[in-house]
C-alpha cells in the first residue's frame, strides 16, 4: 500500500486559530478529525493535501449533551462508537445509535467522528439519513462567527458541502423529540458489516396513541448525490394511520422520488426497488416499536 | 517535517522524533522495531494492524504519527503480563485459534479490548466485535471459542 508523502500537520487549540491557519496557508489544505476517510483518500486514491489541520486538540468539540430545552448536541468530534453506545442516544433515538453501529468496524468507529463523516459528505453515510429524519442541524464556526443550518442543507453533492474552506462543522444539534417519536434505520447492504449501503432508509414518525401519524420524516442514503428527504412520501403519511397498505404506497412514492445511479454496487433500478421495499419495512418497524422484524441482526452491540 | 512527540508505549514513557506523516503502523514496525503488529490491507479493512490507542482498539494503518503526542499505545508486544502469556494469548494457542498467525496480533488486541469492556460476551458479541478482523485460515470458529475460554479464565481469576 502506498505511503503518504511528507505532510505538515498543524494542531491548533482553538476554532479561531484553526480557521485562521487555513486562511493563511491558502487552498489545498484539509481538516483532520478521525482520519478514517482522509488517510484512505491519501493512501488509496492518491489525494495530496498541501497541509492538514488536526482539530482534535480543540477543546469542546466532543461529547453528547442534553440541553435545557430537550435538544441534544453531539460534538462534531464525537466518535461513532460513542454515538452507538451513548445512553442518551440509545434511549431517545435508538435508530440513530444503530445507524452509527453500521459504520465500518469497531476499530473504525473508535476513530471515525460524526462531524468528519458529515463533512466528508459521502452520499451513503449511514448516520446522515437518521440525523436528517430527526431534522438535525449543523453548527458551523468560521472567521465571522457561528451559523446554524439544517443538516440537509450542508450537503451539496458527493464530497461537497456548503462549508467555506475555513469553516468548521462544530456540532450536530437534534431538536427536542416529541414523546410520540418512533423511528427506524435500515441499511440495505450485501454484508452484515464492513460494507457500504446499497440503500439506507431512515424514518422518524411522530405517532399519536401509537397509531395516528402527526408528522413523518423519511430520509434516504446512497440513492442521490446527497442524502435526501422523500418529501412526497412523507406527505402521504401525515395525519394518517400507518397501515401496511399506506406504508406500501409511501415506499413506492419514496422510490419514485429517489435518484439513484448504477455503479459497482448495484444498478439504479435495483436501488429504486430496494428503496420501495425498505421504506415500507422501516415504516412498519417504526410503528411496531423496536426491535421488530428485519432489524434483529442490527441489534448486537459491542 | 519532523515532530517531537511523547507517548506511553506498552507502559513506558517514550520520546520520539517522527515525521508527521509517518503512519503509526510504520512507526511501530520500521522505526521502533515492534514488528508484531501486521499490515494486511493498509486501508482499515482487515484489522491486522489493530493496536490499543488510549485503551481503544484502532487501525494503526490509518493514524498519522503527527497526531499522537500524549497518546497511550499498547501493541501485541505489550499484551503479556510479566513473563506469562495473557489469558487471551494462551486460549488462542490452546484452542487452535492461530494458524498462519498473520491476523493473530490484531485478533488478540481486539479480543482483549472486548473482554475489558464485556467480561462475559455471547458468541454474537464476539463475532460483532471481530467483524473488522479478517482471518483467511481459521474460519473463525476456533477464534470465537478461544475468546470464550479466555473470558472464562479471566472471570475465574477475578472471583
Ligand atoms: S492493515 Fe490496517 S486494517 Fe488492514
Ligand atoms: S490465522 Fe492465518 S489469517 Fe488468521
Amino acid at each position: 500500500m502506498k505511503r503518504p508523502e511528507p505532510l505538515e500537520i498543524f494542531q491548533p487549540t482553538s476554532l479561531k486559530a484553526a480557521s485562521t491557519l487555513v486562511k493563511e496557508q491558502g487552498p489545498g489544505g484539509r481538516f483532520l478529525a478521525g482520519g478514517t476517510d482522509l488517510v484512505i483518500a491519501v493512501k488509496e486514491k492518491g489525494y495530496k493535501p498541501k497541509y492538514v489541520v488536526d482539530l482534535k486538540r480543540i477543546p469542546g468539540l466532543t461529547g453528547i449533551r442534553v440541553e435545557k430545552d430537550g435538544s441534544v448536541t453531539i460534538g462534531a468530534l464525537t466518535t461513532m462508537h460513542e454515538v452507538e453506545t451513548s445512553p442518551v442516544v440509545l434511549n431517545k433515538y435508538p435508530f440513530l445509535a444503530r445507524s452509527a453501529a453500521e459504520v465500518g468496524s469497531v476499530q473504525i468507529r473508535n476513530r471515525a467522528t460524526i462531524g468528519g463523516n458529515m463533512a466528508n459528505a459521502t452520499p451513503s453515510a449511514d448516520v446522515a439519513p437518521a440525523l436528517i429524519a430527526l431534522e438535525a442541524k449543523a453548527k458551523i464556526s468560521g472567521l465571522n462567527g457561528e451559523r446554524t443550518i439544517s443538516l440537509e442543507e450542508l450537503f451539496r453533492g458527493p464530497g461537497q458541502t456548503n462549508l467555506a474552506p475555513e469553516e468548521i462543522l462544530t456540532a450536530i444539534v437534534i431538536p427536542p423529540a416529541s414523546s410520540g417519536l418512533r423511528g427506524d434505520y435500515i441499511k440495505f447492504s450485501p454484508r452484515e458489516m464492513m460494507d457500504l449501503a446499497y440503500v439506507g432508509v431512515a424514518v422518524a414518525l411522530d405517532l399519536h396513541d401509537g397509531k395516528q401519524c402527526r408528522k413523518a420524516r423519511i430520509a434516504l442514503g446512497a440513492v442521490s448525490p446527497t442524502p435526501m428527504r422523500a418529501r412526497r412520501a412523507e406527505a402521504l403519511l401525515e395525519n394518517q394511520t400507518v397501515t401496511e397498505e399506506l406504508a406500501e404506497k409511501a415506499g413506492a412514492e419514496a422510490a419514485a422520488e429517489s435518484k439513484p445511479i448504477s455503479d459497482v454496487r448495484s444498478s439504479a433500478d435495483y436501488r429504486r426497488e430496494m428503496v420501495r421495499v425498505n421504506t415500507k419495512r422501516a415504516l412498519l418497524n417504526a410503528v411496531a416499536g423496536e426491535p421488530a422484524f428485519w432489524v434483529e441482526r442490527r441489534d448486537r452491540r459491542y | 517535517m519532523k515532530k517531537k512527540i511523547q507517548v506511553t508505549l506498552n507502559g513506558k514513557k517514550t520520546e520520539l522524533e517522527v515525521p508527521s506523516h509517518r503512519l503509526l503502523l510504520d512507526l511501530l514496525r520500521d522505526e521502533i522495531g515492534l514488528t508484531g503488529t501486521k499490515e494486511g490491507c493498509g486501508t482499515g479493512d482487515c484489522g491486522a494492524c489493530t493496536v490499543l490507542l488510549n485503551g481503544k482498539p484502532v487501525n494503526s494503518c490509518l493514524i498519522f504519527s503527527g497526531e499522537l503526542d500524549g497518546a497511550d499505545i499498547v501493541t501485541i508486544e505489550g499484551l503479556k503480563i510479566g513473563p506469562e502469556m495473557h489469558p487471551v494469548q494462551r486460549a488462542f494457542v490452546q484452542d487452535g485459534g492461530v494458524q498462519c498467525g498473520y491476523c493473530t496480533s490484531g485478533m488478540l488486541m481486539m479480543s482483549k479490548a472486548l473482554l475489558d469492556e464485556n467480561p462475559d460476551p455471547s458468541e454474537d458479541d464476539i463475532r460483532f466485535a471481530i467483524s473488522g478482523n479478517l482471518c483467511r485460515c481459521t474460519g473463525y470458529a476456533k477464534i470465537v471459542k478461544a475468546v470464550q475460554d479466555a473470558a472464562r479464565e479471566l472471570r475465574n481469576r477475578r472471583s
